[in-house]
């Protein structure tokens, strides 16, 4: 066991190394813009260069005569696509703006689509469309003229009368914070390949739903479903931006059938910014009132987002933060500011981000108003019973993480004084924040077969978007057959398969593991059975209650056993297959119905019968530099607790990789907007700034073992999108604790600390 | 990206013939030379440049791709890696602030390819230049006006500015050399000359499209830094937001030479991320001679340097951590130990 691959405690899986690691560092694993296609022609985008007005001229006249061009697709000849409406949540259109105009709803909105026999030519050629545009002054973001600002529901979370709370407490604080608009930017782009043969159509593109996207796809071009094939075996980092189906799906696919041939789409870095999702500035008034001893005793929290003029998108994280605590009472509101932007979309635990960064933040301001520990806090307000809707947990723990982390830390040589540690030019500061992340389960199927010689094939139409999936998923079938891995082959990410859910939501493993467990188990079924009721064999008369599956064998508590193939043989069959599907407490009864149409079905977190939510304890030291201000992050430690961990070596990973991404969204994401034209400034890597390695020395992932079989079948409560929540408030802790100062606007910038 | 024609040059001549029909200044000519392609290619395929002629002058690093380091300075030819430069051990020894503006830069994988004349003539960072659906900027099209000017502008310089233009000089090596009084080796279609590093470029007044002195055709060759008693103590301090990969949003260059008692008998300081182009901070200098170098020298220097900085909506900021950058660059430089 090494670092990279920790020892599994209780409740965890071994570090199997992925499946498909070699493949990808090989090169050899294919993501869907490198499968080979027959004599494929290349598209290219053309895009607005403003954010609202109407597209008045569109000269393609150059761009025709580029040598090589084949056609240049306008809203003038793809009147026949359909418009779909939008509806936040996987698997639909990602924008109600799916037109090339003549309106422009938002900057970078594609207007035409260049196609030539080769890539360099319709590159040539897109540049030498010339749009003219009736321009309007467009609305930017908040505060801007011209914004429409709406609440984001009928109604939001409540308990008891805060304000009334509030007034009577006897240590109260009021703080306003913002997040900025930030950009998935996977390093795999926006791509789209797609191939017609006859009136069947096969998409290559990097999916976190191919259902979603086969479904959705097909309303567009108005044909059958099921004469759709959706192929996504990998994806080159996705966060949710591939969750729904972005405008260029259908163009592609337009044209592929206008054209009678293969058409490939590699958007570029730029265009990903406007032609896809991304996560909304939001701002946030918190208040809390407590008693001098810790206890909360009122908590209200109004947040606001921004969103495009057409579509609601919300992430509304009160919901989430109001489970943290024990707060006593509880007002919250949310609301959306439409503005000319692309509609934003799903980002990497995309509510609570942004609101726990804000609560987390506004915690550290109480306990130092309370002049107490930041952890003591947490454990004075730890919470069984929930202060809203008077649910329990199914299993909570959170101050066992802190425990952990705090220890491993060093927490107990803190300092609490603003610029008390320090060492030489550098300011040291320390702190701490909390991590959660609702535990979602999602409707899925699963196929599982199993040949006489142990071989188990798993296929399901879920997602490995970099996480582990096929190695877990693969683990869980290994596990419950009594088979060695190495045994199992996964099948993932093609819409031919049983439908799996949304790679949103952190719910993959859950889900897909609780799936793949009930079809294992009938299969486990019918050989227990073949091998007890025989008339012969060494298992003849064994009551199926004292076998069990080890090594490819059945066995019996003594130790008598039979081979797989032996079982198989007697029950005169080549192979065993069962397709099982799970439905989560929850879920609508035609929840399967549903996710075969292309709706993602979801469940969990704080709406099921109990609260069901991972959760963890981020510690951070900061230094940052007397005289020139740079804020650095030397050390990172962070404990989580999730349920089953299947894999510690792919968890950590997930864990650590959150975690860096959280030292990110504090100190380096953001994406720039020019207000006047509320266009995207710094669309590329090297001015969208993420952590590189030397800003992330040392990170130490503790996985703490919870056993939760309330959540699912599988126990697994989910992970992807733990880590980074907390890191950005334990971060602007830390820089308060070195610096005495409150930043509470991200990014933390040089400039915020100077002076 | 444009179709373009593309050929090697086996010879400075060669180089030069296939150059010298252009016209206007070197960045807008229609032929153009490429070495590590690290930044030309880049603005190709935005079409920020569309040169109609590429020409390859890789084949002339046998000739001027070496470094020589003698009692009288350093000769570093343009076609020599930044990697190359910055792994040299009389580079390191001898003119830290050299290796350390080098090593500070891009990635290693730029590094690698880098030419160090090429480097001297990256382009700014500036997004309303390097997106060309933005229509106004003075520096791709003259007259055209700057959107920076009222735009996001925090990366943008506080001092050489114009009302044209107020993009920032994005580079890290060439602070060393205008520090050092370096100077430049160059060659063209007219012949040989030799011009000093800091003269170079240009501020860009009401021509920010014309950003060197060089002509079309023209190359740097050689970059010849002299010997002094100040190379060894020096240093290059370069902030930014991140701790690597980043360009800078201050950074000074800096070789002392101190007498007894820290008394500074010279000084030579060039700062970078702040200005429109590689800015040699002579009043800062001034400040300094004679001068013990102790904090007060050094924020009295500081001040000189900024004092005729302009500011807009968003980076008023590098005023003061321009000033800041360059009193701890001072301040560390004077406690260096130097091995004689």
């Amino acid at each position: 066991m090494s670092a990279a691959a920790p020892e599994p405690k209780a409740n965890m899986g071994r570090p199997e190394p992925r499946l498909d690691a070699r493949l990808k560092v090989t090169g050899e694993a294919r993501y869907p813009s490198d499968m080979p296609v027959g004599h494929p022609a290349h598209a290219v985008l053309v895009t607005s260069s403003i954010a609202r007005g109407r597209l008045a001229g569109l000269d393609t006249a150059a761009a025709r005569a580029v040598p090589g061009v084949i056609e240049i697709f306008t809203a003038e000849n793809t009147r026949e696509l359909k418009h779909l409406d939008y509806v936040p949540g996987g698997g639909g259109p990602s924008t109600s703006v799916q037109e090339l105009g003549p309106e422009i709803a938002h900057d970078g909105q594609i207007i035409a689509m260049v196609v030539a026999e080769t890539l360099e030519a319709a590159r040539e050629a897109a540049h030498a469309v010339k749009a003219s545009y009736d321009r309007q002054d467009p609305s930017a973001t908040f505060d801007s003229a011209g914004v429409e600002e709406k609440p984001a529901g009928k109604e939001f979370p409540k308990a008891g009368d805060a304000e009334a709370a509030l007034a009577a407490a006897e240590v109260t604080i009021a703080a306003e914070y913002g997040t900025p608009t930030q950009h998935h930017n996977a390093i795999e782009l926006f791509t789209t390949t797609c191939v017609w043969d006859g009136d069947r159509l096969t998409v290559h593109e990097p999916s976190q739903f191919v259902y979603g996207l086969k479904n959705a796809l097909a309303a567009r071009l108005a044909m059958d479903p099921a004469k759709i094939h959706v192929v996504s075996p990998y994806v080159g980092g996705a966060f949710g931006a591939k969750a729904q189906m972005t405008p260029r799906t259908a163009l592609v696919a337009f044209a592929a059938k206008t054209l009678g041939r293969p058409v490939k789409l590699v958007a570029s870095r730029d265009q990903g910014f406007t032609i896809a999702t991304y996560r909304a500035e939001t701002r946030h008034r918190i208040r809390l009132g407590a008693r001098r001893d810790g206890k909360i005793v009122a908590y209200t929290h109004e947040g606001r987002e921004v969103t495009s003029r057409p579509d609601a998108y919300k992430v509304a994280g009160v919901s989430d933060t109001v489970r943290l605590y024990d707060f006593g009472t509880v007002a919250t509101h949310v609301s959306v500011v439409h503005a000319d932007r692309n509609t934003p979309g799903f980002m990497r635990s995309p509510p609570v981000v942004p609101y726990v960064y804000a609560l987390e933040s506004a915690m550290d301001e109480l306990a130092v108003r309370l002049g107490m520990d930041p952890v003591e806090l947490r454990r004075v307000n730890d919470v069984t019973r929930d202060t809203v809707s008077g649910k329990m947990w199914t299993s909570r723990s959170l101050m066992k993480c802190y425990d952990e982390a705090a220890a491993a830390f060093g927490w107990a040589d803190h300092k609490p004084e603003p610029g008390a540690m320090r060492d030489g030019d550098w300011l040291i500061g320390w702190g701490c924040a909390t991590a959660c992340y609702p535990t979602h389960l999602g409707a899925t199927a699963a196929r599982v077969r199993l040949l006489p010689s142990g071989e188990v094939r798993v296929q399901v139409a879920a997602h490995d978007i970099g996480t582990g999936a096929y190695t877990v998923i693969g683990q869980q079938a290994a596990e419950r057959l009594g088979v060695p891995l190495a045994a199992v082959t996964v099948e993932l990410g093609d819409s031919d398969l049983p439908p799996g859910p949304v790679a949103g939501g952190s719910n993959t493993t859950a889900s897909v593991c609780s799936a793949v467990i009930k079809a294992c188990d009938a299969i486990r079924e019918k050989l227990l059975r073949a091998a007890s009721t025989s008339n012969e064999g060494p298992l003849a008369g064994r009551s199926p209650a004292e076998l069990s599956f080890t090594d490819g064998r059945a066995v019996a508590t003594d130790g008598a056993a039979e081979s797989i193939a032996d079982v198989m043989q007697r029950l005169g069959t080549a192979a065993i297959e069962e397709y099982a599907e799970y439905l989560p407490p929850g879920a609508p009864a035609d929840g399967l119905r549903r996710l075969y149409g292309g709706k993602a079905v979801l469940t969990g977190g704080p709406h099921g019968e109990k609260i069901m939510y991972a959760l963890g304890a981020e510690f951070v030291e900061v230094r940052v530099h007397a005289r020139t201000r740079e804020v650095r992050v030397p050390r990172a430690v962070g404990a989580f607790a999730g349920g089953r961990i299947m894999n510690t070596r792919t968890a950590r990973s997930q864990l650590m990789g959150g975690m860096i991404w959280g030292i990110g969204s504090a100190l380096h994401e953001a994406t720039e907007i020019d207000r006047r034209e509320a266009r995207y400034i710094n669309d590329n890597i090297a001015e969208y700034l993420i952590p590189v390695n030397a800003d992330v020395p040392s990170i130490e992932v503790i996985m703490v073992p919870e056993e939760d079989a309330e959540v699912n079948p599988a126990g697994v409560k989910g992970l992807g999108e733990l880590a980074n929540v907390g890191t950005a408030a334990a971060i602007a802790n830390a820089v308060y604790h070195a610096t005495g100062r409150r930043i509470r606007d991200l990014p933390i910038r040089i400039e915020d600390l100077l002076a | 990206m444009q179709p373009f024609h593309y050929r090697r040059a086996d010879s400075l001549d060669a180089a030069a013939q296939a150059a010298g029909a252009s016209r206007g200044s070197r960045v807008e000519a229609p032929v153009q030379f490429v070495a590590g392609g690290t930044t030309l290619l880049d603005l190709m395929k935005i079409e920020v440049m569309r040169p109609a002629t590429v020409i390859d002058i890789n084949p002339l690093a046998d000739r001027y791709g070496a470094i020589d380091a003698t009692d009288r300075g350093l000769r570093l030819g343009a076609l020599a890696r930044m990697a190359q430069a910055a792994d040299d051990p009389a580079v390191r020894r001898d003119y830290p602030v050299i290796a350390q503006t080098l090593d500070l830069a891009a990635s290693q994988q730029l590094r690698n390819m880098a030419t160090l004349g090429g480097n001297l003539l990256q382009r700014t960072r500036c997004p309303y230049f390097r997106d060309v659906s933005w229509t106004a900027c003075n520096k791709r099209d003259p007259g055209s006006g700057c959107a920076a000017l009222e735009g996001v502008n925090r990366k943008h310089a506080v001092l050489g500015v114009s009302e044209a233009c107020i993009a920032t000089y994005p580079g890290d090596f060439a602070q060393a050399l205008v520090a050092l009084d370096a100077r430049l080796e160059i060659a063209g279609p007219q012949g040989r000359r030799e011009i000093a590093a800091a003269d170079l470029h240009r501020l860009p007044g009401e021509t920010p499209n014309v950003e060197t002195q060089l002509g079309p055709g023209e190359l740097i060759t050689s970059i010849l830094v002299p010997a002094g008693a100040w190379t060894r103590r020096s240093l290059y301090l370069k902030v930014r937001d991140r701790e690597s990969y980043d360009f800078a949003l201050a950074s000074a260059a800096v070789a002392l030479e101190l007498g007894d008692d820290d008394t500074v008998r010279e000084a030579r300081i060039a700062l970078g991320g702040v200005a429109t182009v590689p800015w040699r901070a002579r009043a800062a200098e001034d400040a300094l001679k004679g001068r013990r170098l102790d904090e007060a020298a050094a924020e009295a220097a500081a001040e000189a340097a900024f004092a005729d900085a302009q500011i807009r909506e968003h980076n008023a900021y590098k005023v003061d951590l321009g000033r800041r950058t360059l009193v701890r660059a001072l301040l560390d430089a004077a406690r260096l130990e130097i091995r004689t």
